[in-house]
């Protein structure tokens, strides 16, 4: 795929993969093998019929692709961007045990960039049903689930606190990886299916899950409202000025549009030599955020080795060649203090690698008298989140203890009618988990409405074990409540 | 029965000068009137181009359905509104009631402080121990009688009121401190402090009630961006914790709070908001010089010469709260 120069990117917030051309896509939809075990739909979270829709491409049959795909994935150009595809149905694709992967994402991409172009959307036949569904959180979690809602014919509200709607991809993922204009799009999708978005609403304090269920009316509710709360390293001079989580830079940056300050009110540090804690996805915006915005250095500061790295080896590849210079192995012991608040360096410490720890990775041990000082003049923690206290603080919803909202496995929580999904049941994962969740959370709600699920069998021939025409096999009748 | 309906229009309604840089916003938001309690903010954003500042709730009204916000102009932002913010014009966004409410105690007396502006967050929680059946002494603090507001309001709910203006010109001459010794001479059994205003004059409110062991409480107010616990720009330290004000707080036990770190936090952004602000000072000077009073004085040839505004520093009597 034709990518921006790293010379010239490094310089702006423009896409820098720039996406399939038609040969491109002919080309590459002619590597799948339309192998009859398909592993690729079973690697996708949410089942995505992939030899179909690559199929389709195939036959230069674009707005078949495109239904195909929105059979099951409604925000086709999202994810065919960020979604970490070399874990999922490239990494089992049975063309890459020899050869590289057919691009899956890519082919993805190319179907929702054209569908947006040429102004598609798949509107479904909706017969509406009465029910009132409440979403909180317009995050990927919230949009699938509302989709899937809006689609079996229930009158969905998504609450958003921020000012705009999308969650994570809107403040947290950057404009080069994922344009705004994409993200509007898709809302525009969830609209034209009847979702209504409702920003500025912080619910647990303007008003409670409960009382969603119990006084306004909705029959079901999903919460997904994300991690969120950043993890702080808690070392000597964590609070100096010129410390701040990825979460604050990248709101600042990409939310508020603080690059464009004064144009735009919000103001942005900025930093002459910028240290990254931490190597997943976050920390690989924020450096390249950086890079961005001006910076001389950008260092990346990880403790463990590049093969433990969580981000994609895609970004990873991307931050390098854009000029961020990694330091494996090293661990940060202090924030350096140049006499008035502000950070002067940052000390650290080299790493080697131990016995394997609970994640299977090999834990990194502090390397004795190996501490060393550098300069620096912004220091950006990209190491995780926790669980958002909010919820917790305002309902009965149960938590596990990490403060996470627990579910069954039917992400049910302890609150009859809610549902949760995405990073506020998991802890921090990627787009399409939370988008799966999302789904997944849909499903459990139309079980516990009594809505008939299409996604579920349905037996035509009906033996002796119907009850009134229904078939106890279809499971699909749980709950029987009058809107 | 609790209604979504109008959340998106955020409708000021009424509108009060107190001085030439403090005033009063009541804005419609009957959703938020109901839920808001003492101790709560709220995130503003007057337009689409603007940065999301925290203010601290002044005072609500589920009658009315109003949300009333006390604001002193002291940086860009703040002082566009003073401009712009008229009855009937609506903000950008408002969002809240955010943060955890004041724990309203079972205190049986209790003296409520307010510094400057912070006199305006502190009435909701001075009305909501008064509910609870406390006896409420006021102490409230300005720089002179020119900047006193609410005096009248916090009489009718208080059982008494200490007023201080640094110059003497209104109530007893003396620093805040001062009011509060008096109090707390006269009233030995006080059982709790709750103290609002700049960070300078918590940290010495704080100080005062130390020796006397009284639990002081105190509503910090650090830099946010979104206010949901999210960015965590508004970390604290509290004694040998670091919390987030706007989903741990923003009230915290004022004699573990570290006001030196608040105070320093603070100053992040000052250069930005001096500039912010200095380029916006420029720009009204040009757009007062296009009205055609100015353009026939141009023609004449005499261009009118502005004198430089001169700059309130904003953090030397910082929003309380």
């Amino acid at each position: 795929m034709r990518e921006q120069d790293a010379q010239v990117r490094a310089r702006n917030f423009e896409e820098v993969a720039c996406g399939y051309s038609l040969d491109d896509a002919m080309r590459e939809s002619e590597r799948c093998l339309m192998c009859p075990d398909e592993p690729c739909i079973a690697g996708c979270p949410v089942g995505i019929n992939i030899p179909g829709f690559i199929q389709k491409i195939g036959e230069k049959n674009f707005r078949g692709a495109y239904d195909i795909l929105t059979d099951t994935n409604l925000l086709p150009s999202i994810c065919g961007r960020v979604c970490p595809q070399e874990n999922q149905c490239e990494g089992v694709c049975t063309v890459g045990e020899s050869l590289e992967a057919v691009a899956i994402g890519r082919l993805e991409r190319f179907v929702g960039d054209t569908a947006i172009k040429e102004g598609w959307s798949n509107i479904p036949y909706i017969e509406a049903n009465r029910f009132r569904v409440g979403v909180v959180g317009s995050g990927p979690a919230g949009m699938a689930c509302a989709a899937d809602m809006a689609k079996a014919g229930c009158d969905v509200t998504v609450y958003e606190a921020f000012h705009q709607p999308g969650g994570v991809l809107r403040y947290g993922i950057p404009d080069f990886r994922l344009p705004n204009t994409v993200i509007d799009a898709e809302i525009d999708n969830l609209k034209k299916l009847g979702v209504k978005f409702e920003c500025n609403t912080l619910v647990g304090r303007l008003f409670t899950i409960e009382q969603m269920i119990d006084e306004m009316g909705f029959h079901a509710v999903f919460v997904g409202v994300g991690a969120g709360y950043p993890t702080m390293l808690n070392i000597p001079g964590d609070s100096l000025n010129g410390v701040l989580s990825a979460n604050e830079l990248l709101t600042r940056c990409n939310l508020m549009h603080a690059r464009d300050f004064p144009n735009f009110d919000t103001p942005l540090p900025i930093g002459r030599r910028v240290a990254v804690v931490g190597a997943g996805n976050t920390a690989m915006d924020a450096m390249r955020v950086s890079i961005r915005l001006g910076a001389e250095k950008v260092y990346c500061i990880y403790r463990r080795s590049r093969t433990e790295a969580p981000a994609r080896v895609e970004e990873v590849h991307h931050a390098e060649q854009e000029g961020v210079e990694f330091h494996w192995l090293t661990n940060p012991v202090s924030v350096l203090n140049d006499g008035t608040g502000s950070v002067r360096g940052m000390r650290c410490v080299r790493m080697e690698l131990g016995a394997p720890d609970d994640s299977g990775r090999r834990r990194p041990v502090p390397i004795a008298d190996s501490e060393f000082d550098f300069e620096t003049d912004l220091i950006v923690y990209a190491i995780g989140t926790n669980a958002n206290p909010i919820m917790g603080q305002t309902s009965k919803l149960k938590l596990n203890k990490w403060g996470y909202i627990g579910t069954d496995e039917n992400l049910a929580t302890s609150v009859a009618g809610v549902f949760a999904g995405g990073d506020i049941v998991t802890g921090a994962a990627t787009v399409i988990e939370a988008m799966g969740a999302g789904r997944k959370a849909a499903c459990s709600m139309k079980a516990y409405l009594g809505i008939r699920d299409p996604a579920l069998p349905y037996f035509t021939e009906t033996g002796s074990g119907t009850l009134f025409g229904i078939d106890m096999r279809e499971r699909n009748f749980a709950r029987v409540r009058v809107a | 029965m609790v209604t979504a309906a109008a959340m998106s229009n955020f409708v000021i309604v009424a509108r009060e000068d107190f001085s030439e840089v403090t005033y009063l916003l009541e804005i419609l938001h009957p959703l938020m009137a109901k839920a808001a309690k003492p101790g709560q903010f709220v995130i503003v954003m007057l337009n689409e181009h603007g940065e999301r500042i925290p203010l601290t709730i002044a005072d609500f009204d589920s009658e009315k359905g109003t949300i009333t916000l006390v604001i002193q102009a002291v940086g860009k932002t703040t002082r566009q509104m003073q401009q712009e913010c008229q009855v009937g014009t609506s903000l950008y966004g408002m969002v809240g009631p955010m943060g955890i409410p004041s724990p309203i105690s079972h205190a049986k007396k209790v003296l409520c402080v307010g510094g400057g502006l912070g006199v305006a967050p502190i009435f909701p929680q001075a009305r909501g121990f008064k509910e609870s059946g406390a006896y409420v002494i006021a102490v409230l603090g300005f720089r002179n009688k020119e900047l006193v507001f609410w005096e009248e309001k916090f009489r009718d709910c208080c059982d008494e009121l200490i007023l201080c203006t640094n110059d003497g010109s209104a109530g007893m001459k003396g620093m805040i401190t001062d009011g509060i010794k008096v109090a707390l001479a006269g009233h030995p059994n006080i059982e709790e402090v709750v103290a609002i205003g700049p960070p300078v004059m918590m940290k010495a409110c704080a100080d005062t009630t130390r020796p006397y062991k009284i639990k002081t409480m105190v509503s910090v107010n650090p830099i946010m961006v979104d206010g949901t616990g999210m960015c965590g720009g508004c970390r604290v330290k509290v004694g040998d914790q670091v919390k987030f004000a706007c989903v741990d707080g923003p009230d915290f036990d004022g004699h573990l709070v570290d006001f030196d770190d608040l105070m320093l936090r603070l100053q992040r952004y000052t250069k930005d908001e001096k500039s912010a602000s200095e380029r916006w000072s420029e720009n009204c000077r040009m757009t007062k010089q296009i009205d055609p009073g100015a353009l026939n004085e141009l023609a004449k040839g005499g261009a009118p010469q502005s004198e430089p505004l001169e700059l309130p520093d904003p953090y030397e009597d910082a929003p309380g709260g």
